[in-house]
């Protein structure tokens, strides 16, 4: 049985990565990675989203009836999303205002509806959790290193910290919409080198 | 006329300036997914704008007379999300019985549209910006356009892109994310277009 959850955790992690495997939540992926800040704070909002909702499902998983388990399904998801956004707008102002809408958005991820379909309402609660787990620390990770990748050449910093000195010229591009979209294709290649050499 | 000249430029801002996908980031997944032809990326498109348009005036009219009217801004999500996804059903149903041979060629992608971002963003960023009745039913159907604009656009580069040489690692996704970047790129162009 930990075997099993092992397995299920390490899943999301490289092996079904919702980003560099499945390509699914492209969007925030994309739009709130200008700076490592913001791509933490996604990742940890969709990451809780992701694990209330699955506990929640797996253990209802049995009341739902079939017809209508997708609007139940996202009915679960958009309570869960409502309480983030209150949360984060009260304890973390700032962090609320520059992910803005992709905080609600967070209702529409791919990601969070496609774990609950395959995998939570099909399995007990405790692999939905490593489950999610697994796929909230796959989808954070790959934000914070795109989001880490962007910051360094757009602004020269990493966190708000300086890390490249004034001799650098930042290349302003990396953290307009334009850059997002190729250093995500840039690093999706990478990791398909990767991913090549290691079979 | 000070009201028209708002909406024209309303909707020539969502059209080329903000456009959803390539500015805003939203409506990505169907941006990737729907890309491989023209012809379904178009049929795409369309049902996307018809859907859009009928969103900013349905969640305009929900937002206005009921979550605003009652205090209740906490259901915004929810009821958002309701609206659009029996809309779609909606639309699915008319078109079935008024034109099955535009609900063949539509086929799957109609139901997908409900967890497209791009629809549920609209309906947001509506009470966001405070538009009213006239400028938010513009405002969908500017963003339609937009979106159909860029997935079009794709989907032509893409057409090409079968007979190209790309390497090994970047096939699929990587080259089409590496292509978005540089029709990104080409719309920042419209930028300083006009300013409101």
């Amino acid at each position: 049985m930990l075997k099993r959850i092992l397995y299920d955790f390490k899943n999301g992690l490289w092996r079904e990565n919702p980003i560099i495997v499945l390509v699914i939540g492209m969007c925030p992926t994309l739009a709130v990675t200008n700076t490592v800040q913001n791509g933490l704070a996604m990742g940890i909002a969709t990451s809780f989203v992701l694990l209330s909702s699955e506990i929640v499902i797996s253990l209802f998983k049995k009341f739902i009836p079939n017809n209508v388990r997708i609007p139940s399904f996202i009915l679960i998801i958009a309570t869960f999303v409502t309480f983030t956004d209150f949360f984060l707008k009260a304890f973390f102002p700032d962090i609320a205002t520059s992910l803005s809408l992709f905080i609600p958005l967070i209702v529409v991820n791919c990601l969070i509806l496609g774990r609950q379909e395959a995998f939570a309402s099909k399995n007990p609660t405790r692999r939905a959790i490593a489950d999610a787990l697994g796929m909230g620390i796959g989808f954070t990770w790959v934000l914070v290193l795109l989001s880490a990748v962007r910051e360094l050449l757009g602004m020269g910093s990493i966190f708000g910290l300086t890390i490249l000195g004034s001799w650098y010229q930042p290349m302003v591009i990396m953290i307009l919409p334009a850059g997002a979209f190729i250093s995500l294709g840039v690093l999706v290649g990478f990791m398909n080198v990767l991913k090549r050499r290691g079979n | 006329m000070e009201e028209l000249r708002v909406v024209i430029l309303v909707f020539i801002s969502t059209v080329l300036i903000n456009n959803f996908i390539l500015v805003k980031f939203l409506g990505i997944c169907p941006f990737l997914g729907v890309s491989k032809q023209v012809e379904t990326a178009f049929s795409m498109g369309m049902a996307t704008t018809f859907v859009m348009t009928l969103t900013a005036a349905a969640t305009w009219l929900i937002n206005t007379y009921i979550l605003e009217y009652f205090n209740l801004p906490f259901l915004r999500y929810v009821s958002f999300i309701i609206v659009i996804a029996s809309l779609v059903q909606f639309v699915e149903m008319f078109i079935k019985k008024s034109s099955p041979v535009l609900y063949k060629a539509l086929g799957i992608y109609l139901p997908l549209i409900t967890t497209n971002c791009a629809i549920l963003g609209l309906a947001l960023l509506i009470p966001l910006n405070g538009y009213n009745f006239i400028t938010s039913v513009v405002f969908g159907l500017g963003a339609g356009i937009g979106f159909t604009l860029a997935i079009v656009l794709m989907a032509g580069l893409r057409e090409s892109l079968e007979f190209g040489d790309v390497p090994e690692s970047l096939k699929g996704v990587p080259i089409t994310l590496i292509l978005a970047g540089i029709m990104a790129m080409a719309f920042m162009g419209f930028s300083g277009l006009i300013s409101i």
